[in-house]
């Protein structure tokens, strides 16, 4: 099935003719942003010498920190009033990243969760619910609006609160699920536990974190599921960027839509099929916010290009990070945030370790800290406070729960050169 | 006056009224042939379609409570089929089952024209910016202001509830001029904005609040007007209506209860005995136009008056004053609904603990605390503070699951709590307004 | 050896952080002729737990059962201390030394001499391993 057959089969010579013309496009837009105007300035860059989809290496790379440092509004191209929404996502450290959207923006946006949805055999007579946050995190409103573009009953249950969203589903007749794949996990022991059976689930797309086969295997076992993997990020307007078919061997990115490159992360180099670099996207209808060449960070490779679906060449799932982002929970992580937020706290030092592991499925984040000498008042409840407190900030920068171990001063380990601050525990533990 | 739909805004009363008596007799029609529920329930009201001859009839149909909803869950009543559902909403039921609203994407459409000319009668538009701070998801209140500021135009920041000295970042970097949230939160959000050097008055754009899902005084608003530098307005709805659907307009004297949409009546909750304008009682709605799940002389429990005069907005749609208490012991904490009895259903299924309790609200700095005191029993009697500590948090996170609001949990002895014969009175509420 | 009669019944209660719930525990104990022989209170927010060590531990767990208390048994060790500067290191380093992990302690010095109470996780592995280490264990008749 297709949601926009047209658009999602194109390839070849009229492909590129459309890519072509949107990214000469995309230029123009993002010259009303003042960082591109000044990027492509000095490097000697005018848009009419972006020609061929080739030209586009002419253009340097555009980095999360770019975007940080535009913060609030630096990479609006339209003026606030055109803008109808914004959302904003973790930032390495303090700010977040800001991004804008027009109605225009949101329209795509939903057409693109619905491309996918109706890709592996979801309609209007299914019913969702939607398992992951909304608010801020472009996940929840994402799905909500794709689902609700399609006609099918949404029930917008956010995250929380286990046994609720399995009575819920059962007394619905819930047909699809969207939640990260361990909160998937962690469901499907509760439902054992309640002794409940899912009769009426058929599909789970779950995203927001990476997830080997083995975890699939055990998903759909469990579940009696058919699980689809998404994926997407905040900069691109959020989940639908790219998704699984049925044939689930690689993602379908939206060629007409975004135009992609792997490139080795270290040199900059464009890589071929088939070799594995760092995921690089120009979005090419996007009006609030154009992006030139943005270097995502998730590692991943172009797969061969003929699915039997018929729509474009896929990517491969992505298996890692070029840097040391930790995803915890669908939550994007920066050991750099944790400094932050800890450098505030004068009842704690500076010097942490993160452990990360997977408990019944969910990840777990411990971070221990120094108590500082002069803070240790021989109460009980005082201890209890310190550590309430460095929970409550960290987990309003990260946007997360921790688990907070206080430890005796000096007793982290010091580094000197590049610190290795995170242990991840988690493996191929389901 | 600014209006969103000025056709039907701008109505005088005499075609107001000829128009509403068009739909509830449509309504009742509808209703009497398809719903089962509607029609068992006019039968034995002994009423018949024919018998609503003109708007006043409406006193002949029978009630509808909040019960008969959490009796049909999940969807007894409802009258569309899956294919026309497109949203489901859950709000708290009085025990342990939620209470279900299903929507048709008109339903939809109604609820969003209805925060679309409310949010345009306060004066908001495109070029302004609104920070959505209450909850998203199966609350209404989220999705519901999202919607509405959405379909005005307007740049919505779905912030949803929690991290507040974010959310003032983002007020303050954003240029947010509008917030939509409880009006103890915004009290909460002016003190943190405070600790952190930010006045919400000379350093943001807000000029706009939408505060409502808990009852507030004129006393606040003239404190939030004075000291935040907004012009504050109520906001009123609760899920089974659809969800917040009527403001203040830019008089602040009452809510427009739009007449295509609904029809307030108040009566006596005692009697049920409909009461003229001015009068104190009980607050029950018509829902005109709702598809999915239609709603007939619906007792919502809030009490309070109706004003049928002609605004000074000029607009002729009647106006409810604000809510002043409620006839059930049900309890709004942080804007959810809280009823004991959910807390009683909740502790039964704890072993750890006894089932008697008692609820302690009280209002810490801006924001509502509810404490819930619990015996601790036999079977989880641990030399170990640990152990206790545990029971303790299992108690928080069970009723936190159960009532969808943070709950501190006392742990006291056996026997130490009051126990009642008769009505048990097991709320003290500190709070005053 | 008979590593049963090293271990030590005491009474673990119950009790809510206010004023006189101290007091209606040990006027109870009193009312029964209950002797007090060492006890300790552990905090935390808003309630407490009072253990106590007693010559009638049976009578004391009726006595406060039955008005309302609850009350718990719990299997704990004595260890005989040095009343002399060091004598805690000693027992402390050969707990460690043997790596006995302590749930809670405290202690008590009385006419002979001082006492420490030890709740650990395994009660009779960690009775094998104090006497191997030499130190000196209290039979728990010596108390009830």
């Amino acid at each position: 099935m297709f949601w926009d057959k047209k658009n999602e089969t194109l390839k070849g010579e009229k492909l590129e003719a459309l890519q072509l013309k949107r990214l000469k496009q995309t230029i123009r837009q993002s010259q009303k942003v003042e960082f591109y105007k000044k990027r492509l300035a000095e490097n000697n860059i005018r848009p009419e010498d972006i020609k061929t989809l080739d030209d586009i290496q002419k253009i340097p790379f555009t980095r999360k920190q770019d975007l940080r440092d535009g913060y609030p509004f630096g990479f609006l191209a339209v003026p606030l009033k055109k803008v109808v929404r914004i959302h904003t996502t973790s930032g390495t450290t303090g700010k977040p990243t800001v991004v804008g959207y027009t109605r225009k923006d949101l329209d795509t946006w939903a057409d693109l969760i619905a491309r996918n949805m109706t890709m592996v055999g979801i309609t209007d007579d299914d019913v969702f619910q939607n398992m992951v946050n909304y608010g801020m995190f472009t996940g929840g409103l994402g799905f909500h609006y794709g689902a609700e573009k399609i006609g099918m009953t949404v029930i917008p249950s956010a995250t929380g609160n286990t046994k609720r969203q399995i009575e819920t589903m059962k007394d619905f007749g819930v047909t699809t699920i969207h939640c990260t794949p361990s909160y998937a996990m962690h469901l499907s022991e509760v439902a054992e536990e309640m002794h409940v059976s899912l009769d009426s689930l058929k599909t789970g797309i779950f995203g927001a974190e990476s997830w080997s086969e083995t975890m699939r295997k055990s998903l759909e076992n469990r579940l009696e599921i058919t699980a689809y993997d998404s994926y997407g990020l905040s900069e691109l307007f959020g989940p639908g960027v790219a998704f699984e078919c049925p044939e689930r061997n690689g993602l379908h990115i939206w060629h007409d839509v975004f135009l992609v490159e792997i490139i080795n992360p270290q040199t900059g180099e464009q890589l071929g099929d088939g070799e594995r670099g760092e995921l690089v996207v120009t979005p090419l209808v996007k009006e609030a916010m154009p992006l030139l060449r943005y270097r995502i960070g998730d590692i991943t490779m172009k797969i061969e290009d003929d699915c039997v679906c018929k729509r474009g060449q896929k990517i491969a799932r992505i298996t890692g990070r070029s840097d040391d982002m930790l995803v915890i929970r669908g939550i994007n992580v920066f050991p750099s945030q944790i400094e932050h937020v800890l450098l505030k706290i004068p009842e704690v030092g500076n010097q942490f370790m993160v452990y990360v592991d997977r408990v019944n499925h969910l990840d777990e984040m411990t971070v221990d800290v120094e108590i500082n000498r002069g803070y240790f008042s021989g109460e009980l409840a005082d201890l209890t406070r310190i550590q309430k407190k460095v929970v409550k900030e960290l987990g309003d920068a990260l946007d997360l729960r921790t688990t907070v171990k206080l430890v005796e001063p000096g007793s982290l380990p010091r580094f000197e050169g590049k610190a290795k601050r995170v242990i991840d525990q988690r493996g191929d533990k389901i | 006056m600014k209006s969103w739909d000025p056709h039907i805004e701008e109505m005088p009363k005499s075609e107001l009224h000829q128009m509403q008596y068009k739909l509830l007799k449509n309504l009742v029609n509808q209703l009497y042939s398809f719903s089962p529920f509607y029609h068992n329930r006019m039968k034995e009201q002994k009423v018949h379609p024919d018998d609503i001859r003109e708007l006043s009839d409406v006193i002949k149909l029978p009630f509808m409570f909040k019960r008969d909803l959490r009796d049909s869950y999940p969807d007894k009543i409802f009258m569309a089929s899956q294919e026309e559902l497109v949203r489901y909403h859950v709000s708290s039921g009085t025990t342990g089952k939620p209470t279900v609203v299903g929507y048709t994407q008109n339903d939809l459409n109604n609820w969003t024209t209805s925060l679309a000319r409310a949010l345009t009668s306060v004066g908001l538009g495109r070029g302004d910016v609104m920070q959505v701070s209450y909850g998203y998801g199966l609350f209404t209140g989220g999705l519901g202001l999202h919607y509405g500021a959405e379909k005005i135009g307007a740049t919505v920041i779905p912030t949803s509830v929690g991290n507040t000295e974010r959310q003032i970042e983002l007020m303050q970097d954003l240029r947010a001029t509008a917030i939509a949230c409880t009006p103890s939160y915004l009290l909460h959000m002016g003190e943190v904005a405070e600790k952190m050097g930010v006045s919400i008055k000379k350093d943001t754009k807000l000029r706009v609040g939408i505060l409502g899902a808990e009852p507030w005084t004129e006393r606040m608003r003239i404190r939030m007007e004075d000291w935040l530098g907004i012009k504050a307005y109520d906001i009123y709805g609760t899920s089974e209506l659809s969800g917040p659907m009527f403001t203040e307009c830019s008089e602040q004297k009452g809510f427009h209860v739009w007449s295509d949409l609904a029809l307030v009546e108040i009566v006596d909750p005692k009697s049920g005995e409909q009461l003229e304008p001015g009068e104190r009682g009980e607050l029950t709605v018509t829902i005109l136009q709702k598809e999915a799940m239609p709603m007939i002389r619906f007792r919502i429990g809030d009490i309070t008056q109706l004003n049928d005069e002609v605004c000074g907005c000029g607009r002729a749609h009647p106006r409810v004053e604000r809510i002043q208490g409620r006839v059930d012991d049900m309890l709004i904490i942080r804007g959810i609904n809280v009823f004991p009895s959910q807390v009683e259903y909740a502790l039964m299924a704890i072993p750890g603990v006894g089932q008697h309790f008692q609820i302690v609200v009280d209002r810490k700095g801006a924001l509502d605390d509810m404490l819930v005191r619990v015996e601790l029993n036999k079977e989880s009697m641990s030399d170990k503070i640990t152990d206790l500590m545990l029971v303790r948090e299992t108690v928080e996170h069970k009723l936190r699951n159960a009532l969808n609001v943070n709950v501190n949990v006392e742990l006291v002895e056996t026997g130490s709590l009051p126990r009642f014969e008769g009505k048990a009175k097991r709320v003290i509420d500190k709070r005053s307004l | 050896m008979d590593v049963k009669k090293y271990v030590i019944k005491q009474i673990s209660v119950f009790s809510e952080n206010r004023p006189g719930r101290l007091a209606a525990i040990a006027h109870a104990l009193g009312e029964e002729k209950v002797n007090i022989l060492a006890f300790s209170i552990a905090e935390a927010n808003g309630f407490g737990v009072v253990r106590a060590l007693v010559d009638q531990p049976d009578k004391a767990y009726k006595k406060l059962s039955s008005i309302g208390f609850n009350v718990a048994f719990t299997d704990v060790i004595a260890v005989r201390m040095e009343d002399r500067p060091g004598g805690l290191y000693e027992i402390a380093k050969m707990l460690g030394d043997a790596n006995i992990n302590i749930e809670y302690s405290y202690a008590y010095s009385g006419k002979e001499g001082a006492v420490l109470i030890l709740r650990v996780d395994q009660v009779i592995d960690a009775i094998e391993k104090i006497s191997k280490s030499g130190a000196t264990l209290i039979e728990s008749s010596v108390f009830h």
